[in-house]
């Protein structure tokens, strides 16, 4: 398993999805596969940063990821509130834009463009977040 | 990230470039707020260098187009989406939101 641990902060995202996307690049992933996970991570770094430490500079971000034979997981570790998914209501995707307020989409994203994503919290260890992406099958004709 | 804004005769157009995060997002919303605070609400944006796109540079987009739409034929229209951007705003279900043009000179004509 690789590690590395960035500031928590929003000029560490570029640094995080280049990271990822240089571990993606290892698990053979195809380039949609890449962008997919370069946004979700970048959609997990920031509610880190924003939700579970509520504000920048408030502690690192521990980025890890295992090349597996089938793709790429995706291991964020946080020390920041404990986060629970379920907690959090499904956004609001139809209504009229006057409508629609900021926020709720990060969750979704991931979920959309990640195929598993687990939290789970630990008490004084904090949150931990996995994500895999597997690579595309080749289709068979 | 960076936004060069020209104004055009019916409308400003905005063309962005680079990648819009959490991190630069607020760059845009300060390109548009400047436009905005002048009393333009007509807004072409320009989306064609734009690298990457996060939820927190989607709400900038979408924040703009409440605050456009609310003044009379206001509005913010997209030009230069590229198929990951597009994705991106599905995503999220602003597609609804914005008329999309092929290139910039569509797009301010549509004003």
């Amino acid at each position: 398993m690789i590690t590395m641990a960035f500031p928590g902060r929003f000029s560490s995202l570029d640094a995080i999805r280049n990271f990822y996307a240089r571990a993606g690049e290892q698990a053979g992933l195809d380039k949609d596969s890449i962008a997919d996970v370069e946004l979700a991570v970048d959609e997990a770094a920031s509610n880190i940063i924003g939700h579970a430490y509520g504000g920048e500079g408030k502690g690192e971000i521990e980025c890890s990821y295992r090349v597996l034979p089938e793709g790429l997981e995706v291991i964020m570790h946080d020390h920041g509130k404990p986060f629970d998914p379920e907690e959090v209501s499904p956004p609001d995707l139809t209504s009229d834009v006057c409508c629609r307020e900021p926020g709720g989409l990060g969750l979704h994203f991931m979920k959309s463009l990640m195929d598993s994503v687990e939290f789970s919290f630990n008490g004084h260890g904090g949150n931990l977040l996995t994500m895999t992406k597997f690579q595309k099958r080749a289709v068979k004709p | 990230m960076e936004v060069i804004t020209s104004k055009l005769k019916r409308c400003v157009l905005l063309a962005a470039s680079g990648r819009i995060d959490s991190s630069t997002a607020p760059q845009l919303q300060n390109a548009i707020n400047e436009v905005t605070d002048e009393g333009n609400f007509k807004l072409v944006l320009d989306m064609t260098n734009v690298e990457f796109i996060s939820s927190a540079g989607l709400w900038v987009l979408v924040n703009a187009q409440k605050k456009c739409k609310r003044f009379n034929r206001g509005g913010v229209v997209l030009t230069g989406l590229s198929k990951r951007l597009h994705d991106a705003l599905d995503l999220a279900g602003f597609i609804p939101y914005f008329k999309n043009f092929d290139n910039p000179t569509q797009a301010v004509g549509s004003f």
